[in-house]
């Protein structure tokens, strides 16, 4: 009880605490990788801090829905986070079928920043919002298939236990569909916190965004929600990576922690390596990109279901 | 019982006292809506009960009709489908009320006041029916009337066509429903739906045909692609509040049909399940792809009400194939998401129809291109439509996501329980449920996005202006009604398990006597999982709803920081007008125009200026519905043809036709001296 307790208070504690990091890491690398020295490792904290005693500037034409957009775009993977065991196999919330009020939890924090970003009336943050949503339809499908793998493997379906500990006994017999599902869902990772090669988050082209161009109206502490929404959504992808991968338990909690934190900032680095060494994609090929991705988890459900 | 006989000829007797005050419209809209709203919550009484105590309740009278006397008889799957039809019919009565009034100078309302009251009172007697011959004159009833309703503004021509597309669709989908019902009397011997239930079970093949012949004519009325083409068409063409009644009710009772042949047929075959599973599916898919698609705010919520009568049916589908595979957890989570989307989509079709009516009414058009900045001028028409939305694209603090998650958890265990081939199939299928998913929010989005946010792109948008309490309050009971069922899904559950149990049954029929025991634990331990997984649902939804409203009030007081106001960033352009935002046509455009498949896809006609004197140039993006416009029309259409090659026979001059009758009747007599010549040398 009092173990279920610490472990529901560390979750959260990091899951509010460490997401900035993430952005701090891959802003460092990208500016290694271009010979640069970049801002300091904790300027997203700096960042969010300044934002929220901002004052705002708001649209006329908005009402409400543009207000509930960054609140919902926050809260929903904070919510869905819950559901994720970052150490062992304990997530503060679980129960039978978890895994899809995860993906319909972001579906609705989608829903909200869409509809917030329409409420301007600007032909630009329409634009995101369309993008936004058709590439969602495709990459759903991928996360989907990805977290059935995980359920045909362990006969679970609480995200607990399919990510649990008990996922490292399955490495050895069905590994390449792991793998493939790695790769399927480090290509949904980029996408849904609109990476390159989907989208340049530092871009000021807004005919070419998605994500970015839909909160081009967004200022002051309703933008700093937003930012660690985004930061928050990330982490919640890479903790599933991680968990991917290393589901292990190693019996000691600080152990356990040093790994998720570990594998959590390796990912960023990931991340900022792409970033640094692929072009963005043209429009027209995203969903490409895309369709393979779900063609990875789908091929990885064959492997095991043959 | 009598109860319900009397909400019948109550309305009947509403819709007939309207009718003889048609000169005075305020009357009559006050006897027929009154009046039939009444009639409604008085049927709801021995309607609950009936829910909430299970058992079977019928009622012979002395009718002189051929094949079978006046039987009605009420049970829980009656009573299941009767409680949408009531409580909708009475919220659409008043709401109906003010909206028709302002036809009141046109228009002759008391007519559509008996229609009305006619169409309700037909559906009550479509699920109360107990022989064949009833059941098909009040379908019939039921029917007939919602084509009077749907072509009320006959003079424009569109609504003629769809009233015309309706009525054919209906009556061919009625032809097969005769010869389904003749079958099961040739095969009990009798039109008796008690003689159905008893009879002994039918061959594979025979009960095959039935189910084939009852999914096509059901179907038809439910809108299972590919025999939905009347729904788009009619539903946009009817006023708001038969609108909402024909998609909230009228098209479950389809289902309602289906569930009743299923109850005749004896224990279920995989087929059957598969079935109804890949056409669900299919229609799910095609409704949702067109629904994203369309201009008008009701032909999207026309389309959604086919993607989520797939949904319905494929549940329904996943229940059959669970019980035929002995999979009773399946079987449980199957048919308990199907009933339980067939309630919430009933809410959520009957509140967003209502709420789009009253755009109509504030606006003026229901044409998403000529919409928007509604959330300022109607502000609870919007509001309320924008949780729709949410509801209806299955987003988790509203009921649709209730359906959509049994469903899941079902497809989840029978991929856990079947291996290879078989279970890579059912995976397969919840990725494409995902897209669905995807879909919806994408349509409904786009829904409230453009019709309702962002600033006004037409003149009549700009003088919108919000509608009466008397439309208001109907939308706001559903909505009430939507935010209960969300929280608390479990009662729901609690209510409709007679009407589990009774679907279930005819699998355990079948069944060694031995096992009776075992699949009653199964049967419950099944409902336990569905009322656990609900439980947490629920728990989950107002969860979420005290974060949102935690949130809102927060921002209400934040709000009073009084932020800057500006014009929305344009990029630097500082004369942005309301034609410059994104179209509902440019919202969908890279779904519709590149990544669906072909024939689903919208079309586009172009003509470019040209040469030296160049005319106007002309772009314009049509999706008419690629079943009736590739498959449907070029069959009548060649049917039509065929038939004018008869017009050869129709000479126009008396002296043909009398030859016509005199080589007939010596070909009769030939033929029959023949015969007889043959019979006695």
């Amino acid at each position: 009880m009092l173990l279920n307790i610490l472990h529901t208070v560390l979750h959260v504690t990091v899951a509010l605490t460490l997401p900035p990091l993430l952005l701090g890491v891959i802003g460092k690398v990208k500016a290694l990788f271009a010979g640069r020295v970049g801002p300091r490792l904790l300027q997203p904290y700096y960042d969010l801090f300044k934002l929220a005693r901002k004052g705002s500037v708001i649209s006329q034409t908005t009402t409400w829905v543009f207000h509930l957009g960054p609140v919902m775009g926050l809260v929903t993977p904070l919510l869905a986070l819950l559901f994720v065991p970052l150490v062992d196999s304990h997530a503060p919330v679980s129960f039978n079928g978890d895994l899809i009020l995860m993906v319909y939890l972001l579906g609705l924090g989608r829903f909200c920043t869409a509809s917030a970003a329409l409420d301007t009336g600007s032909s630009f943050e329409g634009m995101g919002a369309a993008r936004e949503l058709t590439f969602a339809c495709l990459a759903e499908p991928a996360l989907f298939l990805g977290l059935l793998v995980l359920v045909k493997l362990t006969g679970s379906m609480e995200l607990a236990t399919m990510l649990g500990s008990s996922l490292a006994g399955h490495w050895p017999t069905a590994g390449a569909s792991l793998v493939l599902v790695l790769l399927s869902w480090f290509i949904v990772l980029l996408l849904e916190n609109s990476r390159i090669p989907f989208d340049d988050p530092n871009t000021h082209l807004e005919l070419t965004m998605i994500h970015e161009v839909m909160v081009l109206d967004h200022s002051g502490p309703a933008f700093g929600m937003i930012l660690y929404g985004a930061s928050i959504k990330l982490f919640l992808f890479a903790a599933l990576l991680v968990r991917l991968v290393m589901p292990v338990s190693t019996g000691s909690l600080a152990l356990d922690w040093a790994v998720l934190v570990g594998g959590v900032l390796i990912v960023a680095v990931a991340i900022g390596v792409v970033e640094s060494t692929v072009a963005r994609l043209r429009m027209t090929h995203v969903p490409l990109l895309i369709v393979a991705a779900c063609l990875l988890s789908g091929f990885g459900l064959v492997l095991l279901l043959r | 019982m009598h109860l319900l006989l009397i909400t019948v000829a109550l309305q009947i007797l509403a819709g007939m006292a309207a009718c003889a005050c048609a000169c005075r419209p305020r009357l009559a809209t006050f006897v027929g809506a009154g009046l039939g709203a009444i009639a409604s919550l008085l049927g709801l009484l021995p309607t609950m009960h009936a829910l909430q105590h299970g058992g079977v309740d019928t009622l012979n009278l002395a009718w002189d009709a051929v094949h079978g006397g006046f039987r009605i008889g009420l049970d829980p799957l009656s009573a299941f489908f009767l409680l949408p039809v009531l409580i909708l019919s009475a919220l659409a009565a008043v709401y109906g009320g003010s909206y028709l009034l302002a036809y009141r100078d046109r228009k002759n309302l008391g007519a559509a006041w008996l229609f009305f009251n006619l169409f309700t009172a037909g559906m009550v007697m479509v699920l109360i029916a107990r022989t064949a011959v009833l059941f098909l004159m009040a379908w019939e009833v039921m029917s007939l009337s919602a084509f009077v309703l749907v072509t009320f503004e006959h003079e424009r021509a569109e609504v003629r066509q769809a009233g015309w597309i309706y009525l054919v669709a209906t009556h061919i989908g009625v032809a097969f429903l005769f010869l389904a019902f003749l079958q099961l009397g040739h095969a009990a011997g009798s039109f008796d739906f008690e003689a159905f239930g008893l009879m002994s079970a039918m061959g594979p093949r025979a009960s095959g045909l039935l189910l084939v012949l009852a999914l096509v004519g059901f179907g038809a009325k439910a809108g299972l692609v590919p025999f939905h083409v009347w729904l788009p068409e009619a539903h946009p063409a009817a006023p708001s509040h038969v609108s909402a009644l024909m998609s909230g009710a009228m098209i479950k009772l389809g289902l309602y049909g289906l569930l009743r042949i299923l109850t005749f047929l004896g224990p279920p075959a995989a087929w059957w399940g598969l079935t109804l599973a890949s056409l669900g599916l299919f229609t799910a898919l095609v409704g949702i792809a067109l629904a994203m698609q369309q201009r008008d705010v009701k032909r999207v919520l026309a389309y959604s009400s086919i993607e989520n009568m797939g949904l319905i049916v494929l549940s329904l589908g996943v229940g059959l194939w669970g019980q035929s595979r002995q999979l009773p957890l399946v079987a449980g989570f199957g048919v308990t998401a199907a009933l339980l989307h067939v309630w919430n989509h009933a809410v959520m079709k009957g509140w967003m129809f209502f709420a789009a009516g009253s755009v109509r009414h504030g606006a003026g058009t229901t044409n998403l291109e000529q919409l928007g900045g509604l959330m300022k001028r109607m502000p609870a028409t919007a509001a309320a439509m924008t949780l729709g939305a949410v509801a209806i694209a299955a987003l988790p603090p509203l009921n649709g996501f209730a359906g959509k998650w049994l469903l899941y958890q079902g497809l989840l265990l029978a991929g856990l329980a079947t291996a290879g081939l078989h279970s890579l199939a059912i995976l397969l299928v919840m990725a494409l449920l995902a897209m669905v998913g995807g879909f919806a929010a994408l349509s409904f989005v786009r829904l409230v996005g453009i019709g309702l946010l962002g600033s006004p792109r037409s003149e009549p948008a700009t003088h919108a202006h919000e509608s009466s309490r008397w439309m208001l309050g109907p939308l706001y009971a559903l909505l009430l009604l939507g935010v209960v069922a969300a929280v608390v899904p479990t009662r729901m559950s609690d209510l409709l398990a007679p009407v589990r149990a009774q679907v279930l049954a005819n699998g355990a029929a079948g069944a060694p006597p031995g096992a009776g025991v075992a699949s009653r634990e199964l049967a419950s331990a099944s409902s336990r999982a569905s009322t656990a997984a609900l439980h947490a649902l629920g728990q989950l939804n107002a969860a979420l709803l005290a974060v949102v409203l935690l949130a809102v009030l927060v921002l209400a007081v934040q709000r009073r920081r009084q932020p800057a106001n500006q014009s929305t960033w344009g990029c630097g352009y500082v004369q942005p007008t309301p034609r410059m935002q994104y179209t509902a046509q440019g919202f969908s455009q890279m779904m519709g125009g590149h990544l669906l498949p072909r024939p689903l896809r919208f079309r586009l006609t172009q003509r470019l200026p040209a040469g030296l004197f160049p005319w106007p140039g002309l772009l314009a993006a049509t999706s008419p519905d690629p079943i009736q416009a590739r498959g449907y029309e070029p069959l009548f259409r060649r049917l039509a043809e065929r038939c004018m090659q008869l017009r050869l026979l129709q000479q126009g001059r008396v002296h043909m036709y009398v030859t016509y009758i005199v080589v007939m009747v010596v070909v009769a007599l030939m033929w029959v001296s023949v015969r007889h010549g043959w019979a006695t040398p």
